[in-house]
This record gives structure tokens, sequence and C-alpha cells, in this order.
């Protein structure tokens, strides 16, 4: 579904993707794992438009999409989330789900005064779609909120059910699990593997939680100093001496 | 009577300038309360309209660009539209920007346009400037020309005001908040941010230019020092912020309370003794500022604060959130 190729980032002297070369298959909920400084954020914000790579190619469906903005790859079906969640803070939660959905001719201003019909019409489909995703993040009571008000579990949850806005088809999620707490973690991660079995999303996932990276990824790609170490499944790759040295430190589990 | 008829034409002058400056507050609550963008050049935009309505009115004369004798909807038109294409030029170069810088370039694009428009003399006069601009209603009756004047303005006022509150609530305007309110996560939702600071822009600046245009017909006359930063940018700032940002009611609250605190203080300056007098300047701004600090220690977000939904407007008044929140 997406492959990369030959990616490089140099951020003056300091290369910090080295030709790293992946694939993620169409269907799979990838886990991207790596020390602190094996260039996954770098890779994460290449892929989903944050930054534009120095050189390599990012292939999505057939097309390169390297150094396309942010807003034009969620078009194309490419969303994500955001490590520290990025709420409209000012903003009801019902709105921040409202406002991702694509297609929406109200969108134009002058739609707005001249077709009112047809803006309402739009409307309440967003609504009752945006009215589902709460419903399944169990946080409905929530909907008139402020989402600058909401706890920093729920801005989480907020942040997954963005990416249930809209028909997307791959999904990055950058360290879903940080700074929540065990019970919700789990139930996070139900909801990703609901989401990737009921919808078929294909996830993609930094993470720092082994748990959560055993109990939800396969294959797991390792990263070290800007390239691929190794990939595989979980447990392979727990046992890989290579990846005991570089990461988990001697055997020890994080 | 004759008093009481002074005091009459005085409110109407007081409503007249304060509905004008209505329309200059709405226009900048779509770009600071909607979009968050910092625009401080709101005189020059202010200046095209004002000059560009003039010159398509005016009677055939040597001083000037002029003798078109257009009729008046048609150069309230031209002024929005050649202000929004001169937006649309600044915004190409100024929206990357962000809003601190935004505000130091478009101070400079204000004064840039202010000095073309008192440099180049054939067009405008110079400093002199473009006078006898036809006024409407001029031939009715006294008051009703005034009263006439003023409806024009209200009804213009009402009808921004209409459309604003569709656009606030609408899709456009929830994307507008969402930008204001978190960039990179409006992006990541497949906003094109650059289209709708652009859009947000454009829009604002053309309401500027048509407050323009209204005060140079209402003044008969449209100099370069009408168009003072002080009076035509300072002065809409203070307007939106204590009414209160990103609320069109609060917009329209603020210009009516600020024209009219303005107002007063220039009758109270000028009883003030002789040699204080000189000082009235200052004393004005003073004044001003006074009221802006009084308002915003009982009134954080403006008088009337932004509203969302009714069951989440008291969750707003305990965030308190101040009403200069940075904007990215």
């Amino acid at each position: 579904m997406l492959r990369v190729e030959n990616l490089n980032m140099r951020f003056g002297g300091l290369q910090a993707v080295r030709d790293c070369s992946f694939e993620i298959e169409a269907g799979t909920i990838t886990g991207l794992i790596g020390p602190n400084g094996a260039g996954k954020t770098t890779t994460f914000n290449m892929i989903v438009g944050e930054l534009k790579p120095t050189s390599g190619r990012i292939v999505f469906e057939g097309e390169d999409i390297a150094g396309l903005p942010a807003y034009k790859l969620f078009h194309k079906g490419i969303v994500r989330t955001f490590q520290i969640p990025h709420e409209f803070g000012q903003m009801t939660v019902l709105e921040n789900l409202m406002v991702v959905p694509p297609d929406q001719p109200g969108e134009r201003l002058f739609v707005n005064w001249i077709a009112r019909a047809k803006v309402a019409a739009r409307e309440r489909q967003v609504r009752q779609r945006a009215e589902e995703a709460l419903e399944f993040l169990s946080i409905s009571h929530l909907r008139d909120e402020l989402a600058g008000n909401l706890s920093g579990g729920q801005k989480k949850l907020l942040e997954l059910g963005r990416t249930m806005m809209t028909d997307a088809r791959l999904v990055l999620l950058d360290e879903p699990g940080a700074g929540v707490n065990p019970t919700l973690l789990l139930k996070i991660r139900d909801m990703i593997s609901e989401l990737h079995r009921e919808r078929g999303y294909t996830f993609c996932l930094i993470e720092h939680d082994m748990d959560l990276i055993s109990s939800l990824c396969d294959p797991v790609i390792v990263l070290a100093e800007g390239c691929v170490l190794t990939q595989g499944k979980m447990e392979d790759v727990r046992r890989d001496p290579e990846v005991l040295d570089a990461y988990l430190g001697g055997g020890e589990d994080e | 009577m004759d008093q009481t008829y002074g005091i009459f034409l005085y409110v109407i002058s007081l409503l007249t300038m304060g509905g004008i400056y209505a329309i200059l507050a709405l226009g900048l609550n779509i770009q600071w309360g909607f979009t968050g963008l910092f625009n401080a050049g709101i005189a020059g935009f202010y200046a095209i309209g004002a000059y560009v309505s003039a010159i398509l009115t005016t009677a055939p004369t040597a001083r000037h660009l002029g003798g078109y004798e257009m009729p008046y909807p048609v150069a309230f038109a031209a002024a929005m539209i050649v202000a929004g294409i001169l937006a649309w030029g600044v915004g190409r170069i100024c929206l990357r920007l962000r809003s601190d810088y935004l505000a130091i370039a478009t101070i400079g694009i204000a004064e840039i346009f202010r000095l073309i428009l008192k440099n180049e003399t054939w067009a405008t006069n110079g400093p002199r400037g473009v006078s006898m601009v036809p006024k409407p209603f001029a031939t009715l009756p006294e008051p009703w020309n005034h009263l006439a004047f003023l409806a024009m303005v209200l009804v213009t006022v009402a009808a921004i005001y209409l459309a604003l509150e569709t656009a606030r609530k609408s899709p456009w305007g929830r994307v507008m908040t969402a930008i204001r309110e978190n960039e990179p996560a409006a992006r990541a939702a497949g906003k094109n941010v650059a289209r709708f600071r652009m859009e947000g822009f454009v829009f604002g600046c053309m309401l500027m230019a048509l407050a323009g245009a209204y005060t140079s017909h209402y003044l008969k006359f449209i100099g370069p020092n009408a168009t003072d930063p002080l009076t035509a940018t300072f002065l809409v700032w203070v307007m939106l912020v204590v009414g209160g940002s990103a609320n069109n009611k609060g917009a329209i609250l603020g210009a009516f309370l600020m024209w009219t605190v303005w107002s007063a203080t220039e009758i109270l300056t000028s009883r003030l003794p002789d040699d204080l007098s000189i000082r009235t300047a200052y004393v004005r701004i003073f004044l001003i500022g006074l009221v802006l600090q009084i308002v915003l220690q009982k009134f954080p977000r403006g008088i009337l604060p932004e509203q969302r939904l009714a069951s989440s407007a008291k969750a707003a008044e305990n965030t308190g959130r101040p009403a200069d929140r940075p904007s990215t």
C-alpha cells in the first residue's frame, strides 16, 4: 500500500534518516519502533507531509507522494493523529469531529448564502457520523463540552475519533498510548483493532509501549540510526540479537 | 429648541460614524476573530475604498483623477473589488507569516498605500485630498438627508451582520475557527489552510473598503489624514477587543460604544484649560487606553465573548482565556 524507497533526511550536518526502505502492506497494523533518535518521528513526518525528504520516494498506491502537503494527503486517504493531542480547544467536542469530513459544500463561503438547504442536508449527515464516532469512543456525554476542557485521555480519544470521520485507508498513529493510563490504554487498543477489523483501515503506529506493540502489530519494523534494522513478527524481532543490542538493552523489556 | 435639535443632529452623526466603524470592526472580526489574522493595516484598505469611491463619483475637475460621475452602488462595489484584489496580492506575500510578523507587514503595507495616495498628486490631489465628494440623499430636506444616510449605514451593518452570522455558524466558519485554534490539526483534517486564510483576509479587507467609501461620501472629503492609523486602525482594534472578539454582536457593540467614548472625549477635552487643551490629542488616546484597561479587567474576553453552543458558554467562561490569544 505504501512503500518507502531510499528515503534520506538531512538536517544540516545531521542525517536523521539514511537510505531507509520499507513497505506497509494493505490490511496490516504495522508498528514502527526503535530507540530514541532512530528516526521514527522524522520518517513519520515525511510520510504525513510535514517534512519534505532530502531524497527518496514515498509511493502510496503507485503514486509518489513525497513532499505533498498534509492536506492533500488527507484527500488521498492518509490520515494521522498527533502524539500530543491537537484538539480545537475553543470548539465543542462534536464540532471537533464535524469539521473533519471532506466534501462539505458549506466550506465554500458563498454556498452558505445561496444554497442553505444543500448545506443543511450535508450537515445532518456529518452530525450523524460524528454522533456515531462519539458513541464508539463512549464520550457522547461530552459532545457539547469545549474540547480544551477535556482530560488528556479524553483528548487522546478525540484524536482517534477524527480518523473515523473520513474514509481513510491508511491511518498513521503517533504514539496513541503516550500519557494514557493503563485502563484507557487497553480501551484504545481494542478500538484500534476494532477499527482495523470493522472498517478495514490499514494502521501504522509509532509507539514505545512494547505491550501495545506486541498485542496489536504485525509486522513490526525496527529502525535504528536512521535505517531499517530488521522487521517481522514481534516475537521474532524481540529475539533478534541485533535488536536486543540496539534497543532492548540486553534482553530487558522496556 | 435649537439646542435639542443640535443634540438630535449630534446623535445622528454619532450613530452614522458608529455604524461605519461597526462595518470596520466586523471586517476585522472576520480576520482576527474568525481566522486569527493580525491585520494592523486596516487604514490602508479603508483608504483605498475611500479614494476609489470618491474618485469614481466626483464631477470633472483638473485637480485629480475623476469626472466619472458613477452611481453610488457602482462606486461602492468598485471600492470593494479594488480593495479585494489588492488584499489578494498582499495576502499572497504576507499570509504565510506568523501572526506577529503579519502585523508588522500589514502596518508597512498600509503606510505604503497612504504614501502613494499622498504623493500621486495627479490621481489623488496629494495632501490636499479629494473634495466635493457627493453625498447620497443630499437633495432631501434637513434633517431627512442625515436620517436617510444613517438608515443606509444601519441597513448595511444589519445586512453584513446577518451574512456574517450565517458564515460563522456554517461549515466555513467552523473551518476558520479550527484553523485559528490549531493550524496543524486543520491541515491534517484536509483543510487547505492557505485558501481559507486568504478568503478571510480578502473578505475582511473588502468590508473595510466599503467603510472607507461611506466615510468619504459622509464627510464629502477624503485626504491622507483621514486615514490616520490611529483612528482607522488602532481604534478599530480597541472596538473589537472591547466588544468581544469572534462575536459579531460584540464587534458592533464595541464600535458604537468606543466611537461614543472617542467622540465624547473630544467634547471633554475641548473644555480643558488652555494650557492643557493643546495636549488634547494625547488625553484622548490616554482615555481610550484607560477604557480598554478597565473593560479588559472586568471582561477579559470582551463585553460579549465568543459563544459556541449555549451549553458550552459556561465552560468558556471558566477557562477565562484572555482576548489576546496567540493564533498558533
